[in-house]
């Protein structure tokens, strides 16, 4: 490897570098002519860069600031008893302000109200700071003021820099056995803190709140345990979205799932087991099949709803040449009943139509995983069957059953929850219409929320959506003891 | 006994048949189940195909045949006006074309989130595949749940959050909506794959004496290399095509991602359905190209990670 000359090892991503310049330079002047057309241009993609590039940098800084911050509180201890009081106390002050930020933030996000009390200006300090510091670095001239912001963070970056090294320099190392562990894991708690548990809460503060657009979401609203009751009193008396009543949507939600889930299931073990067996175009028939998981669910439910069309859609095509053949055959006179349909006008009919666009959606899925577990059941077991006199049934039964459990019960318990969740594709085609028959929980939630702005309201349902799920979840892991080994 | 006699002369029957010379013959099956099996696959193989083709036609026909109640796939007076359009506008209508703004959006937004995901999820992973530390099962069970939340139930907290830090209509409340979903799931699939990694290698590089950090960047992330591929992937994946969040969050046309931009053209449909379809093509075959072309490894991060047997 070492003799190898710097020329040669480097040619290779030279001649990459190269090809990849002379494509964009020949795309480039392919598309030149067109460019006026072309909204995209340099100015837009800078701009977008800045923007995301701030953002990435001061994400990056701010764990790297944590980390070293938790480095020192696991890693380093004080040399002595008159640098531990420096250290523990610019530690502590350190923390304090962090706290006050968090509480700043989060009464911008109003999940809490401070007021204009003395109370609100102390955690308010830290951050009245920090503007003090931008109008100055404004003031004097230094930066111009849509830089203020970074300058300033920068000058904050430097100073706890500083203090870190002062600490760095008043200790010595000290061995921690799960230091690492919690400093790798750092920086995702609080992605996950502030992406997920915060929202959640947030989420449950609101479902006992009268937010709506009346209140101008959370500015004016009033927060309260009768509301929460009255919400929940709404939500299963009243209407969800705007019409459909809850237990019909819940009905529909299940029968959403269980045709959904029962279709993937066995469509899917039904192509695998039909190319589970050493055959010519193997190959071929997997590759083709995967074609509706592997389009944008996008994009393929955006052509389905137009392909239910009810004149020039594909369904009703093939639906209005077959009532044609069967009504020319007299024989087959009694099929007559086969003819096109009105997908989006007829409640029912919309049902369907979401459901097949979902079924041949998931199928592929289902299929792939459950022949990676076919695949991994060893032939001995059907030799030794067959030699037992078992019958295709039998063995299927006893044999291939039970040893695709593991791989089954996982595959059904998320399928059936990301079923419960999905309405990409109801939303897309038929937007649960007609009158709101073909919404299930779900998409009746994101419509209170974003089409008719009942947020505490559209909280509470959110929450009761997630406990009918959870109930579910522990219900059938109690069930089949599946997904055990999981947390191990 | 008899079974495998009558099976093994079976084969032999078989084996000079007709059908023996084209279909390969599977476990003890007769020509005849084979031609089933091969009537039954391609029949899955057209109704797996044929939507898809579909659109291609569509994008195909010129704007005076686009409502036709033609099946063929390949349309009468084929034209590529439709692409046309879509790539570079339409002068002549005094439209400018947005569709490398809604790529260059979607593909800024997608990778920037994948990106942060994987390298969160690449260090906390390990923590998780190999420590044991007090809250470990708490955090494990906490992900899992995290699967259990509908996609759309933080969007509501999220969105007001967002738009109390003026983030709404920009990247960042994107990329912010998208990594709530995509990091508990990278964290999940990165950690399954740590755990197929023996750790005898780990063990004796640290009787060798080198640090468990050097351990983690020295020996575990070189080897799991095609997992952090797949997991950028799957998040990647997740983000691409998503509609439902991204309407809420981006209102302003200039930062559209294309499943929203496309979505302008599929809703009116008899103005825009050949553009809408030119699109979706143009799209969807980068993207399906990739994903078959990675479909082997995208199955193994799939029964390695959250589908875990």
């Amino acid at each position: 490897m070492d003799n190898t000359s710097t020329l040669r090892r480097y040619l290779p991503a030279g001649l990459w570098v190269l090809a990849g310049l002379a494509v964009f330079f020949l795309l480039r002047s392919w598309i030149a002519p067109y460019s006026d057309g072309i909204s995209l241009n340099a100015d837009v993609v800078v701009a977008s860069i800045k923007q995301i590039g701030g953002f990435v940098l001061a994400v990056l800084v701010f764990l790297a600031v944590l980390e070293i911050y938790f480095y020192q509180i696991f890693f380093r201890k004080p040399s002595n008893a008159v640098n531990a009081v420096v250290v523990r106390f610019i530690q502590v002050v350190v923390a304090a302000i962090a706290l006050m930020l968090l509480v700043v933030f989060l009464e911008l996000t109003d999940l809490i109200r401070l007021g204009e009390g003395a109370l609100g200006s102390f955690f308010r300090s830290p951050s009245t700071l920090f503007d003090g510091l931008k109008t100055a670095l404004v003031n004097s001239q230094m930066v111009e003021s849509g830089g203020a912001t970074m300058a300033a963070g920068g000058i904050v970056v430097l100073v706890l820099l500083g203090l870190f090294g002062l600490i760095q320099a008043l200790s010595e190392p000290r061995h921690s056995r799960l230091g690492l562990a919690y400093l790798l894991v750092l920086p995702a708690v609080v992605g996950m803190l502030f992406l997920i548990v915060y929202p959640f809460l947030y989420e449950i503060r609101l479902a006992f709140s009268n937010a709506s657009l009346g209140t101008q979401a959370t500015k004016n609203a009033s927060y309260g345990l009768e509301y929460g009751w009255q919400n929940l009193v709404t939500l299963f008396t009243g209407n969800v979205a705007k019409d459909a009543k809850f237990f019909e949507v819940f009905v529909r939600t299940i029968l959403w799932t269980v045709i959904n889930v029962v279709f993937h299931v066995g469509g899917g073990m039904g192509l695998a087991l039909l190319l589970n067996r050493p055959m010519k175009l193997q190959g071929l028939y997997r590759t083709l099949l995967v074609f509706p998981w592997a389009i944008p669910t996008t994009i393929a439910a955006m052509a389905l709803r137009n392909e239910f069309d009810s004149k020039y859609g594909m369904f009703n095509i093939i639906l209005g040449n077959i009532h044609n053949f069967v009504t020319s055959v007299p024989f087959l006179n009694w099929l007559s009943f086969i003819g096109p349909v009105s997908w989006k006008q007829d409640p029912f009919w919309a049902f369907v139509s979401i459901l097949l666009s979902n079924i041949w959606l998931g199928i592929p899925f289902m299929s792939v995983i459950i022949l990676g577990g076919l695949q991994s059941i060893s032939s001995e077991y059907y030799e030794a069957a067959e030699i037992d006199g078992a019958n295709r049934f039998q063995m299927f039964r006893n044999i291939t059953l039970p040893l695709l459990k593991p791989v089954l019960t996982p595959a059904v318990v998320l399928g059936v929850v990301w079923t419960f969740n999905k309405f990409d594709v109801i939303y897309l085609i038929t937007q649960g219409g007609p009158q709101e028959k073909t919404d299930i929980l779900v998409s009746s939630m994101y419509k209170a929320a974003f089409s008719f702005y009942r947020y505490g309201f559209t909280a509470m349902f959110a929450l009761v959506i997630f406990i009918v799920l959870f109930l579910f979840t522990l219900f059938y892991m109690r069930i089949t003891g599946g997904l055990k080994g999981a947390t191990d | 006994m008899t079974a495998t006699t009558s099976s093994s002369e079976q084969i032999k029957k078989a084996e000079n048949g007709f059908m023996r010379s084209f279909f390969h013959r599977g476990r003890g099956d007769s020509p005849f189940k084979t031609l089933m099996i091969h009537l039954a696959l391609i029949a899955a193989c057209i109704i797996a195909v044929y939507p898809v083709l579909r659109v291609i036609t569509i994008s195909l026909r010129p704007n005076d045949t686009l409502l036709t109640t033609s099946l063929a796939i390949i349309p009468e007076n084929a034209s590529l006006d439709n692409y046309r359009a879509v790539l570079f506008g339409e002068p002549e209508r005094g439209r400018d074309s947005d569709f490398f703004l809604w790529l260059w959006n979607s593909i800024s937004v997608v990778s920037v989130t994948s990106i942060f995901a994987v390298i969160l999820a690449a260090v906390s992973a390990y923590a998780f595949a190999r420590f044991k530390f007090p809250g470990r099962t708490a955090g494990l069970v906490f992900l899992l749940t995290t699967q259990m939340i509908p996609a759309g139930m933080l969007l509501l907290p999220l969105f007001i959050m967002l738009a109390k830090m003026k983030m709404i209509n920009s990247y960042l409340g994107l990329i912010i909506a998208y990594a709530v979903s995509s990091v508990p799931l990278t964290i999940w699939t990165l950690k399954g794959y740590y755990e197929t990694i023996p750790v005898d290698l780990e063990e004796a590089a640290l009787i060798d004496g080198a640090s468990r950090l050097t351990v983690f960047t020295k020996i575990m992330l070189p080897l799991s290399t095609p997992a952090l591929a797949i997991a950028f992937l799957f998040s990647f994946m997740g983000g691409w095509s998503e509609y439902l969040v991204a309407r809420v969050v981006l209102q302003k046309d200039s930062l559209y991602t294309w499943p929203l931009g496309v979505f302008t053209y599929a809703s009116d449909f008899t103005v825009s359905w050949g553009k809408f379809s030119a699109a979706s093509v143009l799209i969807a075959i980068p993207v399906m190209a990739l994903f078959l072309y990675s479909s082997k490894w995208l199955i193994s991060g799939l029964t390695l990670g959250s589908v875990k047997g």
